[in-house]
C-alpha cells in the first residue's frame, strides 16, 4: 500500500519497520512529529524526555539493554545532547542506535541556522541524509544496519523540507530483532580514560571502515546525463538540481559522512565541470578541496545562508527564470504574535508598562519581544534566562536588580531552568524568575512535559510542581499569580523585584489552545464610549483594530479573555468577563 | 505530464493545511505522483503561511518557486498580494476577499494596501470570491477552507467531482461532512 506520509511520518514508519523498541525525544520544529508518530506504534515505547540529553542517554541506556533505539531532535537539540553523543560514539552500541537531527534552515522556528554535519565529523559518527518522505523510512532502515555492523550511533540529518514535505511511500512490515543479550563489557562501556583510550583507537579504525563503506554503498548514487555539468548534492538540495537541470549528471550522496573519495574523483573525470550544491556551510566542497578533487562552483556560488530552491539555482548557473510580476506596493509583514486570549499577553502587558529589562528564553513568549510590546532585552537558547539574569544582576547590582526579570516556560523550566535556579540560591543571586505556566510545551504544538501531569500517550502521570522545585532548590520567595488579572500580576512583579533574595514567581494560566480552555463569546466595543485613547492597542491583540479614531474587535478572532476591557479606561467594552 | 504547481497561502490559524491535504488526497487518488510541503510551528501563531502542492508523473522539488505556480489559492487578500510574483504567465490567482490585519497594521506601523483585487487584476487572472460569506452560508466561518477548494475544483476540470467529495469525505471528520459538503457546493457553484 502506497500512502501520502510527511517526512517525520517516514521517519517513524522506518522506526516500526525496522524493529525499533525505544523512542524518547524532546520536541523541536522540525523534528517533533516523528515522535508523535512513533508513539502511534504499539510495538515502539516511546516518550519525551525532559531534555535532548536526558533523551539521548535514555536511548544509549535502552541499546546497551540490546533494543533498537531512537532519539530526535532539532539541530540546537544536538549542542544539549552533545555531551553524551560524543563518548556514545566510543562506546559504540549494543542494539543499533539512531539520532535524528533536524537542521532548520532560513530558520522558519529557529534560533539559529547550524549545520549539524559538523557535528558528525566532530564526533566521528555516520549521518544519513534522506532527500524525501521514501528515503527517510529507507534511510532509518540503513541507519540502523550501519549502526550494528559498525558498532556506533548512526545520525540521521533532515531538514524542514524533507522534515515537512509529503510524499507517496511504500509501507513494508515490521521486521522484528531479538533484543541483542546484555553482556558486562566494562572495558567497552566504562568511558574512563585507560579504556577511552583504548576505544578512541576503535573509532579511528571504524571511521576507515566507514569510508572505505562510502565508496560502495547504495545510499551514493551516481545519475549520469549530460557531462557539460556534474552536481554532487544531498538532501533536499538533490531535488532542487533536478527540477532545475533535469538532464544533468548528478552524484547524490545519501552518506553525507563519512564522505567517499574515489566516488567522486570518478564522477569528476567524467563531467567538464563540477558543481556542489549544499544547504547552509560547504561541508562537501570543503571535503574536495581538500582531497584535491577541482570544483567549479559551489558557496560561491549559493551562499552558506538560507534554504535553496530550483530558481537559486537557476539564477547562480545563469538560466533563465520564469516570468513573474510583482505587486509594486510595500506588502506588510506578517509576523507571528501571541494568540487572542494568549495567557502570555497580560504579563508582557505589565512587563513593558513597567519598562523592565527581560531575559528572554525560548518558547510562545519570545513572542513578547515583538511590537507594540517590544518587551524582551535578549534570548539565546533554552534555560538562559535565569543564568543570564544572574549574571547581569551580578555585575550591574541591586539597582539592575529592581528593574529586572528572567521570564521563561514551564517546558523550558524543566528542560534546562532547574539548574539555572540552583544557581540563583546557591551563588546568593537577588534575581527574579517569571515561569509562564501554561501547561503545556506550546511552541512546538502542545507536547506533554514533566509540569502537566500527563505522558506523551496522555496516560496520568505524576506532575511536577514548579513551586515545590524551587522551593527544594533553596529559593525561599515563591508565590503564583493569574496573569489574567494584570493588577495582581503588576504587584507581585514590583514586590519580587524590590526583594533583596532570589524569588521566583509562577505566572500560571493554561494555553487558550488546549482543548479544555473554552473560549468567551467575543467582545464588542461601543463607539460612542470609545474616545480613541488606544491603551487597549497595548496589549498587541489581533483581534483589535483602530480605524477612523475608534478601537474595534474582529469577532472572529475574539475569544472574549478581555485583556482589553481592563485596559479601558472608558469603559466602552460590552459582554466579557475581563477583570 | 508537466508537473503542475499549486499554492495555498494564507494566515496561521485560517485551515489552510486541511486544504493541502484535502487537496493532496484527491490527487493521490487520480494516480498523480504528489509532493505537497508545508511549515509547521509557527504557524498557528497568525504568521504568514504557505503550502505548496504539486503533481505530475514524476514531481521532484517539494517546493514552488517565483513565476511556477499554476494556481495560488489565496486565503486572505494580503497574502495575496505578498505571493503574486509565485503565480506563472497564465496562472490563476484565486482570492478570498477576507482581510486579517497584520500587528504591523494594527500598530499603525505600515498601512493595508487598498484595492488589492482591482491592482492584482491588472497583472494576472483572478478570481476574487467572498468565502467568509459563503462558509457562513453553509454553517461556519470555519468552512473558508473548503469553500476555496470548491472554487479551485471548477478550475481544476480534468478532475471529476465525485474525486472532490470523495476526498473531503475521507479527510473531514464525520461530525463536520454535512457542513463540508455545504462548504464545498456552494464554493463549487461559485458566486464569483
Ligand atoms: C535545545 C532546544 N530544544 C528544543 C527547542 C525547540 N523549542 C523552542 S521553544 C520550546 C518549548 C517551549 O515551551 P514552554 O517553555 O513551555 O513555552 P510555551 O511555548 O508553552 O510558551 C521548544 C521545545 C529549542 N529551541 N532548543
Amino acid at each position: 500500500m502506497k500512502k501520502l506520509l510527511l517526512g517525520n511520518q517516514a521517519v517513524a514508519r522506518g522506526l516500526y519497520e525496522a524493529g525499533c523498541r525505544f523512542v524518547s525525544s524532546y520536541p523541536g520544529t522540525p523534528s517533533t512529529e516523528i515522535t508523535e508518530f512513533a508513539a502511534g506504534y504499539d510495538e515502539v515505547y516511546a516518550e519525551w524526555a525532559p531534555n535532548e540529553k536526558v533523551a539521548v542517554e535514555s536511548a544509549v541506556g535502552a541499546s546497551l539493554a540490546g533494543a533498537r533505539s531512537f532519539c530526535a531532535m532539532k539541530h540546537v537539540g544536538f549542542n544539549v545532547a552533545a555531551d553524551p553523543m560524543f563518548t556514545a560514539s566510543y562506546n559504540g552500541v549494543n542494539g543499533g542506535m539512531v539520532v535524528c537531527v533536524a537542521d532548520d534552515p532560513g530558520m522558519h522556528s529557529s534560533q539559529n541556522e547550524q549545520d549539524s554535519r559538523h557535528y558528525a565529523i566532530a564526533a566521528k559518527l555516520p549521518m544519513l541524509e534522506p532527500s524525501d518522505s521514501r528515503e527517510c523510512r529507507d534511510f532509518v532502515k540503513a541507519a540502523y544496519e550501519i549502526s550494528e555492523a559498525f558498532d556506533t550511533p548512526a545520525l540521521l540529518r533532515t531538514c524542514t523540507r524533507v522534515a515537512h514535505s509529503q510524499c507517496l511511500v511504500e509501507l513494508h512490515d515490521r521486521e522484528e530483532h531479538a533484543l541483542k543479550p546484555y553482556e558486562k563489557n566494562p572495558r567497552k562501556n566504562v568511558a574512563a580514560p585507560a579504556n577511552a583510550v583504548l576505544r578512541h583507537a576503535e573509532v579511528e579504525k571504524r571511521l576507515d571502515a566507514l569510508r572505505e563503506y562510502a565508496e560502495t554503498t547504495g545510499l551514493n548514487r551516481v545519475e549520469m546525463g549530460d557531462t557539460q555539468i556534474g552536481f554532487v548534492t544531498s538532501g533536499t538540495c538533490y531535488l532542487y538540481v533536478k527540477e532545475a537541470f533535469p538532464t544533468a549528471s548528478v552524484l547524490k550522496i545519501g552518506l553525507v559522512n563519512p564522505l567517499p573519495v574515489r566516488l567522486i574523483r570518478d564522477f569528476r573525470e567524467k563531467v567538464d565541470r563540477l558543481i556542489v550544491v549544499e544547504e547552509l556551510d560547504g561541508v562537501i566542497e570543503r571535503h574536495l578541496r581538500m582531497n584535491g578533487i577541482a570544483v567549479d562552483g559551489g558557496k560561491d556560488l549559493f551562499g552558506c545562508q538560507g534554504e535553496l530552491s530550483q530558481n537559486k539555482l537557476r539564477r547562480a548557473l545563469g538560466v533563465a527564470l520564469p516570468d513573474t510580476r510583482r505587486f509594486d506596493e510595500a506588502v506588510p509583514g506578517r509576523p507571528p504574535v501571541m494568540c487572542p486570549g494568549c495567557p502570555h499577553r497580560g504579563l508582557f502587558t505589565v512587563l513593558s508598562k513597567l519598562k523592565l529589562t527581560v531575559l528572554g528564553d525560548i518558547g510562545c513568549y519570545t513572542l513578547g519581544s515583538g511590537a507594540p510590546l517590544n518587551a524582551v532585552d535578549s534570548v539565546l537558547c533554552m534555560g538562559a534566562s535565569i543564568g543570564m539574569a544572574h549574571g547581569f544582576t551580578k555585575i550591574l547590582g541591586a539597582e539592575a536588580a529592581q528593574r529586572s526579570v528572567a521570564v521563561i516556560g514551564d517546558s523550558t523550566f524543566m528542560h534546562s531552568g532547574i539548574t539555572g535556579v540552583v544557581n540563583l540560591a546557591y551563588n546568593k543571586s537577588i534575581a527574579t524568575v517569571l515561569v509562564l505556566d501554561n501547561s503545556i510545551t506550546g511552541m512546538t504544538g502542545h507536547q506533554q512535559n514533566p509540569t502537566t501531569g500527563l505522558t506523551l500517550q496522555n496516560e496520568p502521570t505524576c506532575a511536577i510542581r514548579i513551586e515545590d522545585v524551587c522551593r527544594a532548590a533553596g529559593i525561599e520567595r515563591v508565590r503564583v499569580v493569574d496573569p489574567q488579572d494584570m493588577a495582581a500580576t503588576e504587584a507581585a512583579i514590583r514586590e519580587e523585584i524590590a526583594a533583596d533574595a532570589p524569588s521566583v514567581i509562577i505566572v500560571r494560566r493554561p494555553c487558550m489552545l488546549l482543548k479544555y480552555v473554552k473560549a468567551k463569546p467575543p467582545l464588542r466595543i461601543d463607539p460612542d464610549k470609545c474616545k480613541g485613547c488606544r491603551s487597549c492597542m497595548k496589549v498587541g491583540c489581533p483581534a483589535i483594530r483602530f480605524t477612523d479614531k475608534k478601537a474595534s474587535v474582529d469577532p472572529t478572532l475574539c475569544v472574549g479573555c478581555g485583556l482589553c476591557e481592563q485596559m479601558c479606561k472608558f469603559g466602552a467594552f460590552e459582554g466579557g468577563e475581563g477583570k | 505530464m508537466k508537473t503542475t504547481s499549486i499554492m495555498i497561502v494564507g494566515v496561521g490559524g485560517q485551515g489552510t493545511l486541511l486544504a493541502s491535504k484535502l487537496l493532496g488526497n484527491v490527487l493521490i487518488g487520480q494516480g498523480y505522483d504528489v509532493k505537497l510541503s508545508e511549515v509547521h510551528g509557527m504557524s498557528q501563531r497568525g504568521g504568514s503561511v504557505v503550502t505548496y502542492v504539486r503533481y505530475g508523473d514524476a514531481v521532484y522539488s517539494p517546493i514552488v518557486d517565483e513565476g511556477e505556480a499554476d494556481y495560488i489559492l489565496s486565503f486572505e487578500l494580503l497574502e495575496s498580494a505578498r505571493w503574486i510574483s509565485y503565480l506563472k504567465e497564465g496562472g490563476v490567482l484565486l482570492t478570498n476577499t477576507q482581510k486579517t490585519w497584520p500587528m504591523p497594521v494594527i500598530t499603525g506601523a505600515a498601512a493595508y494596501p487598498e484595492d488589492i483585487v482591482e491592482k492584482l487584476s491588472a497583472m494576472a487572472d483572478v478570481r476574487a470570491v467572498d468565502a467568509l460569506s459563503l462558509a457562513e452560508q453553509a454553517g461556519s466561518p470555519k468552512a473558508v477552507n473548503v469553500v476555496l477548494i470548491g472554487v479551485l475544483s471548477r478550475l481544476m476540470k480534468d478532475i471529476p467531482e465525485e474525486a472532490w467529495t470523495r476526498a473531503i469525505e475521507e479527510t473531514v471528520p464525520a461530525k463536520f461532512l454535512e457542513l463540508n459538503r455545504k462548504a464545498f457546493a456552494l464554493g463549487r457553484e461559485g458566486k464569483q
